[in-house]
């Protein structure tokens, strides 16, 4: 009856029409299309078919594939579409259900404000000296112009080890008599450097005090370093760590290895200077100490004081710390508890 | 130390208001801490900042200065009486009140001389003095036990003076007085708590305090008299001064009041040393304390008859260091044995009292006392502290002379308090003062150029301003061509006679008169330092950004530990295997848990896991620390160490996660510890069988590098573990040497080309001995692979039904790639031959089916 070219275009093009997914689509193409496919025994066929209609054959055989070929093409691109509109209709999930946890880690909060004062100094030229934790009287106070049972020892609640000759410090200022001696070249060479370390201090573990804590100490020494110097770095300092119009003020104050003295007040960053209850209503926070190096710390430095000077301060991150988050507790610091430290 | 600005006023003129005097203060290193008011109001100050005070304000057309004319007996009740007060109005107010101090006046008519106190009309606000709490109460007319009442004569609670409830406030006549007149003209009284560095020792006192205020305000200081009326024989044949150590006791002054009175002080005195927090107790000795705090020198009065007494004639007072065994009882009862550190003022029969700090019992003012010796002395500030330690007692006399009292001031303070105690407890003073004055410090004078004070400044200031400013500070000054002379004046021991450091004293004392603020800012133009980098800081952020990437968190331990915490690392029965060194003993521990300097941060580790167990089953944390490490000198080596833990669950728990909430183990730090050495760019490295006595022994590693073993980790060693209590899940840590990672570290790698050609991938397994070390295989593998190997991955570690019992089969990822030709199946053939034939061999494997 009829023509065999006529009867698998009919049938494949019907059963196409009743494909709805992919993998019945593959069936059907290699069903049709494949090597093995229907149209493929056609083009088998060419061979055994008499010499005169070989062409006529091939033609329609090819006509054929081509027709299919695109059916498919559209068919698949049919599906393609539909399964995407479905995908894009049904496959919502749950937002609101709990992430999968990644784990972050952290630096430590001390870790962190010592980055950020390093990366200060350093953009000012200075360079961070490491120095020793445990360490001799003669260099934590005597050499610091706090010879024995000077008064202002008293303001030192010192650690001892069993040789009553050595100490935990408890400042970093040691730090400078070692940098003095190790980079000052026997008083012949200008100075600058930060000295970020561990002190420690005999006192009652409470939540405003510890029994050890950072301090990051500054230090320039020169032919020429000026008081207006001492300020100028320091305000400098305050607008790049707190705010660009960070007010600063300087208050006398006392502390044995520096004259004159000074105490740094920065505009209380919490309330704008209006006066809160961290500021206690004074609108200042208290950033630093800092002060000119005495003449005799100069000197224990290997420095001749008519020739050279030099100008030094002092800070407590943890302080910082606590006054930027609003920490109440300076426990928390050596805590190692993940619940703070994952705060960060 | 309390200051009242009612008693400042005596010596200065203060024409600011108080709380801009604060912050003047303050800002020249005269830390006014607290401002306390009394009845008068806060001023608000532009561009001044203070807490807000909630103290009561005296209403001053309702609060008044008022005078008891008369006390009537209440008709219906016996605890209450009628005070009849004159308050300027037209009639007397007749006010009820309990204050058992007016008692007894009680039906005695009219009170003469008039007493003064203070009274509150209907209306006026006052505390409510029954309740415990601060609670204002405002007058209304009620009536009490059958007596209309609508005003009160008030307690000191009542104003907030002080917590003084018993009575009303009784002041004695002072012909100033005016009925009617505010209460806070007469009382209203503002308080600065100042707190002293140890430099502003000769601030001490009311006089230093308005010193200050006097130079700060560029106004005139008046000091009050030193003079003293003398009318009885000279003192000289009454009694003698015998100083035995003259630089402990530079010097020594006596005076002596005779026929005197002992009785209470008059109101002024009480009113003042009560407003500063000290107890009245008597005149004599409430002039030396009042003296303490108004001229900062602190005088000891004797009972010059109990001396008498116990010399058996004419005593000598001697000032000595104790004999052995020497005892003393002092005035707060204590009986002391005396160290061979305590100054002494004692007599020919024995110590009296610790000089400078506090009097001895014996020889105390009592009330029979007749004849009164007055001591000013001078003390050595040192021999004080000294004294201090040994004795640990601390009295407002201590606290000045530990600080430095001039001895200068002896003889001031001698003249003022003698003549104080005259004029209020009657007598006849002894003409002339006894004063042995053996060390008078040396005279200070100190040439200062105006140009060093503007180079060191950074400003410019003018010869005569800088010269103004020592001036007022009671310097003399003379003016030597550019070069300011300054003698430092007898009230200050401060300036030191070292021509840097005197002139670097006469600075500070500039820069704060003339203001800290008026100094300019300005950039270091001084030669800049030679530029160099910390390479152990650079190196030591990276290991702390390469462990914070792997999600690990940075603690920061106390480096206070105990020998015993350190002790339960060591499982029993093996050596240790801590770093070798002794403890840094700590003489005065903060407890007995931290005596001792860390030797290992492993210790801290396993601290903070036991702690934060309690709220976590999962924690990764390390350290970057110091460790202490004795070695015979004089200070302990310092290295720096890592340390790190890993333990709980690999990944939080989480509703999707149930697979992979497997626990951490060894691995999981091998591979954060090749993932450091690999983000410090280290190669040359060895993870070798561990060591370390901590760790399972079966399950630890030791890291070398070269030959030098950098550090340990490994699964906790089961009994430490134990211990701890760590046994919920495995714990795995390490300590590594800092050190040795910053000397291997390379700072500069090259990177190698990305590959052109395209890699040949291949799976083998490999049927091996279970007791064969993988590294090992892989090290075959990869000697056999050569160049064109580029990476062993194993992927599969399998024993089981289909290997034989003692075998295991480990399977590998390799890939082949050669970097200048794209690599044949043929190629690859031929490696894979090689690998397998070098397995074969040397490993005895078998390549699994
Ligand atoms: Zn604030």
């Amino acid at each position: 009856m009829s023509n065999p070219i006529e009867q698998i275009r009919g049938e494949a093009l019907q059963s196409l029409e009743s494909v709805t997914d992919s993998e019945t689509l593959a069936a059907w193409r290699s069903q049709y299309l494949g090597r093995r496919g229907a149209v493929g025994k056609l083009f088998g066929q060419i061979g055994s078919l008499p010499q005169a209609e070989r062409a006529a054959f091939g033609q329609q055989v090819n006509a054929l594939q081509a027709e299919l070929d695109a059916a498919f093409n559209a068919r698949e691109e049919l599906i393609r579409s539909q399964s995407m509109a479905r995908d894009l209709e049904e496959g919502d999930i749950d937002i609101t259900l709990p992430a999968h946890p990644r784990r972050r880690g952290g630096l430590h909060p001390s870790t962190r404000t010592h980055r950020e004062f390093q990366s200060i100094w350093a953009d000012m030229g200075f360079h961070v000296y490491q120095s020793r934790d445990v360490e001799e009287d003669e260099l934590n106070f005597t050499l610091l112009n706090l010879p024995p049972h000077h008064p202002a020892r008293d303001m030192q609640d010192t650690f001892y080890t069993s040789d009553s000759r050595v100490l935990l410090r408890t400042h970093t200022s040691p730090g400078q008599i070692r940098a003095m001696r190790e980079l000052g070249a026997g008083g012949s060479k200008p100075i600058r450097v930060i000295l970020p370390g561990m002190c420690y201090r005999q006192e009652q573990i409470t939540a405003r005090s510890e029994i050890q804590f950072t301090q990051v100490e500054g230090l320039a020494i020169g032919r020429n370093i000026r008081m207006s110097d001492l300020k100028g770095t320091i305000a400098e300092f305050a607008k790049r760590m707190y705010s660009p119009e960070a007010k600063v003020r300087f208050r006398a104050s006392y502390f044995p290895f520096t004259e004159p003295s000074m105490e740094v007040d920065v505009e209380c960053f919490l309330c704008g200077g209006e006066g809160c209850r961290v500021c206690k209503y004074t609108g200042w926070l208290e950033i630093a100490g800092s002060g000119m190096v005495h003449p005799t710390v100069l000197r224990n430095g290997g420095y001749d004081p008519s020739e050279w000077s030099g100008f030094a301060f002092g800070m407590g991150p943890e302080r910082i710390t606590m006054l930027k988050h609003g920490i109440q507790d300076i426990r928390y610091f050596w805590s190692n508890d993940l619940r703070f430290l994952q705060q960060f | 130390m309390l200051v009242p600005i009612s008693w400042l006023k005596d010596y200065v003129d203060i024409d600011v208001p108080v709380e801009s005097l604060a912050e003047r203060l303050t800002v020249a290193g005269l830390e006014v801490t607290h401002i306390r008011y009394i009845g008068l109001p806060q001023q608000e100050v532009p561009g001044l900042q203070m807490p807000r005070s909630d103290h009561l304000v005296w209403d001053r057309d309702k609060i008044l200065l008022g005078r008891i004319v008369e006390v009537k007996a209440h008709p219906q009740a016996d605890r209450l009486v009628l005070a009849m007060v004159d308050y300027g109005g037209a009639e007397l107010e007749q006010c009820v009140t309990g204050a058992t101090n007016l008692f007894r006046y009680k039906d005695q008519g009219e009170i003469n001389p008039p007493i003064w106190s203070a009274f509150a009309m209907e209306g006026a606000t006052v505390w409510d003095g029954h309740s415990d709490k601060a609670k204002r109460m405002t007058l209304k007319g009620k009536e009490l036990r059958g007596i209309y009442n609508k005003s009160m004569v008030c307690s000191e609670k009542e104003l907030g003076i002080s917590d003084e409830h018993e009575g009303v406030i009784v002041m004695d006549h002072d012909d100033s007085y005016i009925a009617g007149a505010p209460l806070a003209d007469a009382l209203g009284d503002v308080l600065l708590d100042i707190e002293f560095t140890p430099n502003l020792a000769r601030c001490f006192s009311m006089i230093g305090v308005a010193r200050e205020v006097a130079a700060l305000l560029n106004v005139e200081l008046r000091y009050p008299s030193f003079d003293f009326l003398a009318g009885g024989e000279p003192i000289a044949g009454q009694v003698d001064i015998d100083i035995r150590e003259p630089e402990l006791n530079p010097r020594f002054t006596l005076t002596l009041l005779r026929d005197t009175e002992v009785k209470t002080s008059p109101f002024w005195l009480q009113h003042r040393l009560k407003l500063i927090g000290q107890r009245p107790r008597n005149n004599i000795v409430d002039v030396t304390n009042y003296l303490t705090f108004e001229l900062g020198t602190p005088l000891h009065a004797f009972d010059y008859d109990k001396l008498v007494e116990r010399a058996g004639g004419r005593p000598t007072i001697i000032t000595r260091l104790p004999e052995p065994g020497e005892q003393l009882e002092t005035l707060d009862d204590v009986l002391r044995d005396l160290g061979a550190e305590t100054i002494l003022v004692a007599d020919t029969a024995g110590a009296l009292s610790l000089g400078g700090v506090i009097g001895g019992g014996e020889t105390e003012i009592s009330a029979s006392t007749r004849n009164v010796l007055l001591e000013a002395a001078a003390w050595n500030n040192i021999g004080i502290r000294k004294t201090l330690k040994e004795q640990r007692v601390y009295t407002e006399a201590s606290t000045r002379f530990s600080r430095g009292v001039h001895p200068s001031q002896a003889i001031l303070g001698c003249g003022r308090g003698i003549e104080l105690m005259r004029q209020i407890g009657g007598g006849t003073v002894a003409s002339g003062v006894l004063d042995h004055y053996p060390r008078p410090p040396e005279t200070v004078t100190i040439d200062l150029p105006i140009e060093r004070v503007n180079r060191l400044l950074g400003m410019e200031v003018a010869l005569e301003a800088a010269a103004d400013a020592l001036r007022r500070l009671e310097f003399e000054v003379e003016l030597i061509g550019d070069v300011i002379r300054a003698t430092a004046p007898d009230h200050r021991l401060d300036i030191n006679n070292d021509k840097v450091v005197g002139q670097a004293d006469l600075l500070e004392e500039i820069a704060r008169i003339i203001g800290y603020d008026k100094i300019p800012n300005s950039i270091m133009a001084d030669e800049m330092p030679p530029q160099w980098e910390n390479t152990t800081v650079i190196i030591e952020e990276r290991i702390r950004d390469i462990l914070v990437g792997q999600g690990l968190y940075e603690v920061i331990s106390y480096r206070f530990t105990s020998r015993e915490s350190e002790a339960m690392l060591i499982p029993a029965g093996a050596r240790s295997s801590l770093p070798e060194g002794d403890h840094v003993q700590i003489a005065n521990p903060a407890a007995s848990e931290r005596d001792v300097l860390r030797k290992t941060l492993l210790i801290n580790m396993l601290e903070s896991a036991v702690n934060n167990a309690r709220y976590q089953s999962s924690q990764q944390l390390f350290e970057v620390g110091k460790v202490y490490l004795g070695r015979g000198d004089l200070l302990p080596e310092e290295p720096l160490h890592l340390g790190i833990l890993l333990t709980g669950p690999r990944d939080e728990p989480w509703w999707q996660g149930a697979d992979a909430s497997a626990d951490m183990d060894f691995y999981d730090l091998k591979g954060v510890i090749e993932s450091l050495f690999a983000g410090l760019h280290i190669n040359d490295y060895s993870v070798q069988r561990g060591s370390h006595s901590s760790f399972h022994p079966g399950r630890s590693a030791d890291l070398y590098i070269g030959r030098e073993r950098i550090g340990s980790f490994g699964e906790l060693h089961p009994e430490v573990a134990a211990r701890f209590k760590l046994t919920d899940a495995k714990v795995i840590c390490g300590e590594i040497q800092v050190a040795p990672l910053i000397q291997q570290h390379q700072r500069l790698h090259t990177i190698a080309p990305l590959p052109t050609t395209p890699a040949v991938l291949e799976d083998i397994a490999l049927v091996v001995n279970a007791d064969l070390a993988a590294g090992e295989v892989e090290a075959v593998i990869r000697q056999a692979g050569g160049r064109l190997l580029k990476d062993v991955r194993l992927f599969d570690v399998y024993t089981g039904d289909q290997i034989p019992p003692g075998k295991k089969s480990l399977a590998y990822a390799l890939t082949y790639q050669d970097d200048n030709r794209t690599l044949t199946d043929k190629n690859a053939a031929k490696i894979r031959k090689k690998i397998i034939g070098a397995a074969r061999h040397r490993l005895k494997a078998e390549l699994r089916a």
